[in-house]
């Protein structure tokens, strides 16, 4: 698919070294919001940290379910939306050629919208009028400036969605007969999984504003909740997709290997949009109300996601084996010594690679009907989601920086920079290991998650967690300087690091790779196979539902 | 496709069908399914509607108990429960406010209990001794204090 390299710089070397000064304003503002966010956020985790070990104690102004709920915000809903636009921006800008100026104008208009949403929702929070945590399961209501700031982020989301869909478009129209990059392809992917796994939720949202208002007497729970899960854990195979972009695509580049298969890259990505959605149901696997079958067909629609993640898997390790042995590699395993583990652009996604066996595994144990049991609402699942989202997305959108920032800022990655990223990895590793580690023993001992410093009235099983908590605060204290470096790191890339040029990697096919076949560019069938899918999964238990549901809930503050 | 991809497809394939034909068996043929009691209630009006107006424990059979229970902002009812080693419970629960979890520690009791949902888990205590229930589902202010025990004697 791609030119030789040097034919690429003749004819339009912006395309490898640096992006237009308009599209590489769009990245900055989102990835400084993205790191800004991180900060504030890492802030919060650690004051939680080291609340729920009992080793100090939170102000009255601002109490531990406060702390909580902004931490859930602002990490799971701003910190990854703004980084995945910052760097999809990019990366989607650098493989097509730029930026169209209307979708310019809609990612600022999403950036405003954001903003505008953030301090809604911030600002209710630090008034006490919304300890409802990410998931704002009614009937617990909050202010509705919180609702309408929800409004607000999704908007801005959605205007960065349309520019995508436009330019992506725009593209196909002028290049007949092309398949786009396999990095448009990856961007495609994630906005479109965006746009639709947020519009159950958004119909939420909807109808809780008239009803915080006061204006509409009750809500239905059970429904309210099943459609927040339509989008809750979409979220997460969002980041899912932003992160195996950059394994599929940089990686190979940076490894001095090929992309093992275009088309295979393609199929896992059609898979995770098509299969995604109702994955989010197996967080109401001992909810009422929804029967027993309805349940096992749903571990079967959650279980289904680990296909396409296998498939990853063999795909990435075929890549290092290959490039390992074309370096010089011999014997089982010689390989893996000639990959660049010195080279944090290397180190910190294959960390995040190798998180996703023992994630994976948790994933599949948390979607089966019968272990689901035994760890539903304990810190197992804080586990789950720190080694899954804090370490397999989190640290690869860590590695990402160090040839995204300076790309888009046109300057070095300086070696020095190199070294604070491997010690930053190391940090970080330690600290996930230390907390998410303990948060899963202790979660099969039964320690609830969600819930402030208690022993419960000094119950022998409540104080046999006591100690696990401890190590949970010493792995908090140790990802809160993994952030501090972080963000150092990308403000002085962004700002003060030596002006130079620095490669966006994109991985390039073998020389006898097979072409890419056109039918994977056939996003509307995509789509229409993807909404059969939620149909099959949510039509009857939602109906069911409405039909035999009870009469509705007011809104209650509990705190 | 790569041969060794096809093999590695085919293995993870059949490995997760084998995975669903276990949960298939465990919970159709052991009736091991998860708490998914299916009756409705009016949230607003628990205490007028049997036989939540009556909350307690009850004797209903040889080694057979049912507890009634409601939850709510920040306490189960009844708490402190006393029940005989290796009987059988079903504790049938709706929640007055809020959504609540519950759950014994040490057991594989959990259950969500929702407003305007009757909820419904059994399980059979063999080992006596004091075990903490606690709420898992964050409720408000005071979800760290909601707790009781049962004493299995």
């Amino acid at each position: 698919m791609a030119k030789p390299l040097k034919d690429v710089i003749r004819d339009d070397p912006k395309k490898i070294f640096g992006l237009n000064t308009a599209d590489a304003n769009i990245s900055k503002a989102y990835l400084s919001t993205a790191f800004i966010t991180l900060l504030i956020g890492g802030i919060l985790g650690l004051l939680q940290g080291l609340q729920r070990a009992g080793l100090m104690e939170l102000p009255a102004f601002l109490n531990y379910y406060q702390v909580l709920t902004a931490h859930g915000i602002l990490l799971i809903l701003i910190f990854t939306a703004a980084f995945t636009i910052g760097y999809l921006y990019a990366g989607f800008s650098h493989t097509i050629g730029g930026l169209l100026p209307k979708v310019r104008k809609m990612a600022w208009t999403g950036f405003g919208l954001i903003l505008v949403g953030v301090v809604l929702v911030v600002a209710t929070i630090l008034f006490n009028e919304a300890s409802v945590l990410y998931t704002f399961y009614p009937p617990m209501a909050a202010s509705p400036v919180f609702y309408i700031g929800l409004v607000f982020v999704v908007l801005g989301i959605w205007s960065n969605c349309f520019g995508v869909f436009i330019n992506y478009n725009h593209w196909r129209k002028n290049h007949k007969g092309q398949v786009t990059p396999l990095f448009a392809f990856f961007t495609m992917g994630v906005f479109v999984l965006w746009f639709f796994g947020s519009l159950g939720v958004t119909y939420e949202v909807l109808t809780l504003i008239p009803w915080s208002l006061g204006w509409k007497e009750t809500v239905n729970v059970m429904v309210s909740r099943t459609l927040f899960w339509s989008f809750g854990h979409t979220l997460v195979n969002i980041w899912y997709i932003v992160a195996t972009s950059a394994w599929y695509v940089a990686i190979p580049k940076i490894i001095g290997g090929r992309l093992f298969s275009d088309k295979l890259a393609r199929v896992v990505v059609i898979l995770l949009v098509i299969l995604n959605i109702p994955g989010g149901f197996h967080h109401q696997i001992i909810d009422p109300g929804i029967t027993e079958s309805i349940k096992f067909l749903h571990v079967f629609m959650s279980v289904s996601i680990a296909f396409p993640s296998l498939m990853t898997a063999f795909a990435m390790f075929a890549v290092m084996e290959r490039a390992g042995r074309k370096h010089g590699g011999k014997g089982l395993f010689g390989w893996l010594k000639k990959l660049p583990w010195g080279d944090v652009r290397f180190l910190a996604p294959m960390i995040a690679m190798i998180a996703f066996i023992p994630g994976g595994a948790g994933g599949l144990i948390n979607t089966s009907n019968q272990i689901n049991q035994v760890i539903h609402n304990t810190l197992w699942v804080v586990g789950h989601f720190h080694i899954t989202v804090g370490v397999s997305v989190v640290l690869t959108f860590f590695g990402i920086c160090y040839f995204l920032i300076p790309f888009i800022s046109k300057r070095k990655l300086t070696p020095q920079m190199n070294k604070l990223g491997i010690i930053q990895t190391i940090v970080w590793t330690v600290g996930m290991l230390l907390m998410a580690g303990s948060q899963h023993m202790v979660g099969l001992l039964g320690d609830p998650r969600r819930t402030s410093y208690t022993t419960y009235g000094d119950h022998e099983t409540a104080l046999s967690w006591i100690p696990y908590e401890y190590v949970m605060g010493i792995g908090a204290t140790l990802l809160l300087l993994g952030i501090i470096i972080q963000v150092y790191a990308v403000f002085n890339m962004m700002f003060f690091a030596p002006k130079g040029e620095t490669e966006f990697p994109i991985g390039e096919s073998e020389d006898d790779a097979l072409p890419t076949p056109l039918w994977t560019e056939r996003w509307s069938l995509w789509i229409i196979l993807m909404l059969m899918v939620v149909a099959m999964a949510y039509v009857v238990p939602i109906v069911d539902f409405v039909v035999n549901g009870s009469p509705g809930s007011p809104p209650i503050k509990t705190w | 496709m790569h041969r060794l991809e096809e093999i590695w497809l085919a293995l993870s394939g059949g490995i997760l069908i084998i995975f669903m034909v276990i949960v298939g068996y465990q919970g159709f043929a052991l009736g091991m399914n998860p708490p998914s009691n299916m009756e409705t209630i009016d949230p607003q009006k628990v205490d007028e509607i049997e036989p939540f107006d009556e909350p307690g424990v009850y004797k209903r059979g040889e080694n057979e108990y049912e507890v009634i229970m409601t939850l709510q902002t920040f306490s189960f009812n009844p708490g402190d429960i006393e029940i005989p080693a290796g009987a059988e419970v079903t504790f049938t629960m709706t929640s007055k406010d809020v959504t609540h979890g519950f759950q014994v520690a040490g057991t594989n009791i959990n259950a969500m209990v929702m407003p305007g949902r009757i909820q419904k888990i059994t399980h059979t205590f063999d080992e006596p001794g004091n075990y903490l229930v606690l709420c898992n589902e964050y409720c408000g202010a005071g979800h760290q204090l909601m707790s009781t025990e049962i004493t299995v004697k």
